[in-house]
């Protein structure tokens, strides 16, 4: 048992040298126009072997490690209680998260402008999240190209708006509508697809709507993108300095207040943030709704499904069409709020992150996912003085999550339906 | 108001199911016996839609329903079980109930958002009758449990239930007794017989429980290595020589 502990510990240690050594110890530096490369100081080299000692010792005294942290007492002694009444807990859960929302009405008043930019992106990406919660946590279809209908909902305001010019509430129900088109078309080859088959399909669409945004050149500008879409007026009253539009005034002229490029960034928030909680309230209803037991049935078991007159393609095509409903949301307040989009904000790493958070949040589970859809969207942005090792530590969260909570950061609860007593 | 003719199936060069006919009169319990392997769930997939036989008719009610894919089946009001319980294990009892009731319920989403009043009575039908089959097999007080959580007795007994609510006219139980105790085969022995007897419903039956198939059918079919071996009243099969001869092994 203590050999084959310390044989392990002694592979884990080197291999922490092996890993660590070269991608902190080495350094590429420019002399004039020849790049050398760079040993590490002692200091880093200290630090990396003080590592291999650290990860040694745990390996080998792992068991009286853990133990030890088993024998503390429980940081949260509430968790050992007896869980509320199902609809107490029901009710104070519908408060905290009303209360939760009117501060979030209020809030970008007293911050900065760049918080206020970036809460803005948070909301799309819990839009996203929220809209693929439907495809891969209700109805257990794993889509790895969700990204795709977020590029048909923006490049439908960003198109529509330079050939057409259309304003930015007629593109929200167009673009979302579109990108639920899509959605239906993409499920009807997938149907028969499950599992891994169904996640390369969805892979190779996003990656083809992608290419083709790219390559169409005389349409989309391919990789030049699209600029100058318009910001979203309220009322016919536009947010730069100058009207651009005839017919429309400007806000800070109309309110007699002095013009800020503020207000613009603050009403985008808001706007976005109308259309999270829409997009929440709309799928947590559908979730209790036939549609949403249909979804989940679906998941649980096919067979059984079908046996009680579920009809496979209804199910999956809804699953399909809504969730891509809301990327096509998320797509035309993309495009409103950066004012230019090209091919290149939709990558399938983009997918990758919607589904890491749906994966973090626990599948299923609507707080969860907003949860997470703003730890991986604002942590990045905090730890900027550790840019590069940003993919480092997201994927040491992602292990560190498996390992400790595989189920998610919040996992999905099922609704507690009342049964009267047959008299 | 259901008639098998002839029903073949063949998988490449198996011939699993070979000119199978039986009938099901209504307010009847028949029987497929047989020893394993001997096709009787070919034969309930036929019927219930997840294959499309190689061969024969099946008509339900008149029509011909072979070929034709098994949601479209099911509702016609030809449900089955399985031999192994297909719960949705994650979902809540009363869930289960609810989901099998999709096609009797308001799935127009609009209405669904809005809550129509329209909307708010199916919903409330469907509650109730899913509250009334609970009480009728003993699982009211564990509606709101996960399905995956039940005891196994239980789930089979939720598994007929979630047919029942779906107000089937025929229902396919496919070894509902296997992996129960004796208690719990016998109030599954007055449980199917009540369906027939108070809900009118017919039952076709594959069973290895030979007390169980015994006591409560109308009817047997026996079918052998694909083949129908014989069929007739219980005290005809009991005293059939084939059938003694397939069961036992020739003497």
């Amino acid at each position: 048992m203590a050999a084959n502990n310390f044989r392990h510990a002694l592979f884990c240690a080197i291999i922490t040298l092996i890993i660590s050594y070269p991608i902190i110890g080495f350094n590429l530096e420019a002399q004039g126009i020849d790049v050398t490369l760079t040993g590490a100081d002692a200091s880093t080299i200290v630090m990396v072997l003080l590592a291999a000692v650290i990860v040694f010792l745990f390996q080998m005294f792992r068991e009286q490690i853990m133990g030890g942290l088993k024998s503390l007492p429980h940081p949260l002694p509430q968790s050992s209680k007896e869980p509320m009444a199902e609809n107490r807990r029901a009710k104070i859960e519908s408060w905290v998260l009303t209360g939760i929302v009117v501060l979030a009405l209020f809030w970008p008043f007293f911050v900065s402008r760049g918080a206020v930019d970036l809460a803005t992106l948070v909301l799309i990406y819990i839009m996203l999240a929220l809209g693929l919660n439907v495809v891969v946590g209700l109805a257990g279809l794993l889509d790895l190209g969700y990204v795709a209908f977020y590029a048909v909902g923006a490049y439908t305001f960003a198109l529509l708006s330079q050939y057409v010019g259309i304003s930015f509430w007629l593109a929200l129900p167009i673009g979302a509508l579109l990108a639920a088109l899509f959605g239906l078309v993409l499920g009807f080859p997938v149907l028969r697809l499950r599992g891994d088959y169904l996640a390369i399909v969805t892979l190779g669409f996003g990656e083809i709507i992608r290419i083709l945004l790219n390559n169409w050149t005389t349409l989309t500008g391919g990789p030049n993108g699209i600029g100058g879409i318009p910001d979203p007026t309220l009322f016919g009253m536009e947010f730069g300095r100058r009207v651009k539009e005839e017919g429309n005034t400007s806000f800070h002229e109309t309110f007699g207040i002095a013009y800020s490029g503020e207000h613009k960034v603050i009403f985008l928030y808001l706007i976005a943030l109308v259309l999270a909680v829409f997009t929440a309230l709309v799928i947590r209803r559908f979730m209790r709704m036939p549609v949403g037991r249909a979804w989940e049935a679906l998941r649980e078991d096919e067979i059984a499904a079908r046996s009680l007159g579920l009809s496979r393609t209804a199910v999956k095509l809804s699953a399909f069409t809504i969730g891509a409903f809301f990327a096509g949301f998320a797509g035309t307040v993309f495009a409103s709020k950066q004012g230019f989009i090209s091919p290149e904000s939709f990558v399938f790493l983009e997918s990758a992150i919607i589904l890491a958070i749906v994966v973090l949040g626990g599948m299923g589970s609507q707080i969860g996912v907003v949860l997470a859809a703003i730890a991986v969207t604002i942590l990045p942005e905090l730890a900027r003085e550790f840019s590069e090792y940003r993919m480092l530590i997201f994927g040491a969260a992602m292990v560190l999550m498996m390992v400790w909570r595989p189920q998610g950061l919040m996992p999905m609860r099922r609704i507690h339906i009342e049964l009267k007593r047959q008299e | 108001m259901l008639e098998v003719q002839n029903l073949s199936m063949r998988f490449g060069g198996l011939l699993a199911v070979d000119e199978v006919s039986l009938d099901v009169q209504e307010h009847e319990i028949v029987s497929i016996i047989g020893p394993n392997g001997a096709g009787k769930t070919t034969v309930f997939n036929c019927m219930s839609g997840f294959y499309k036989p190689t061969g024969g008719k099946i008509l339900f009610e008149g029509k011909e329903v072979q070929g034709k894919p098994d949601y479209k089946i099911s509702r016609l009001g030809m449900v089955r079980t399985f031999q192994h319980v297909r719960l949705f294990s994650q979902m809540t009892v009363v869930e289960n109930l609810l989901v099998a009731q999709h096609r009797h319920l308001n799935t127009n989403l609009i209405s669904g958002l809005l809550k129509t009043p329209n909307y708010r009575e199916r919903e409330q039908k469907s509650l109730d009758r899913a509250a009334y089959w609970l009480d009728r097999v003993g699982l009211l007080d564990l509606a709101n449990r996960e399905a995956g959580n039940l005891a196994y007795g239980q789930q089979r007994r939720l598994e007929i239930a979630r047919c029942m609510v779906t107000e089937p006219k025929l229902l396919m139980l496919d070894e509902p007794a296997a992996g129960l105790n004796p208690a719990e085969t016998k109030e599954l022995n007055q449980l199917i017989v009540s369906l027939k007897e108070d809900y009118n419903v017919s039952v076709v039956l594959i069973e290895h429980d030979m007390s169980l198939v015994m006591d409560i059918s109308d009817r047997i079919n026996v079918i052998n290595q694909g083949r129908p071996l014989a069929s007739g009243t219980p005290e005809e099969i009991r005293q059939n020589d084939d059938v003694i001869k397939a069961y036992l092994g020739e003497a």
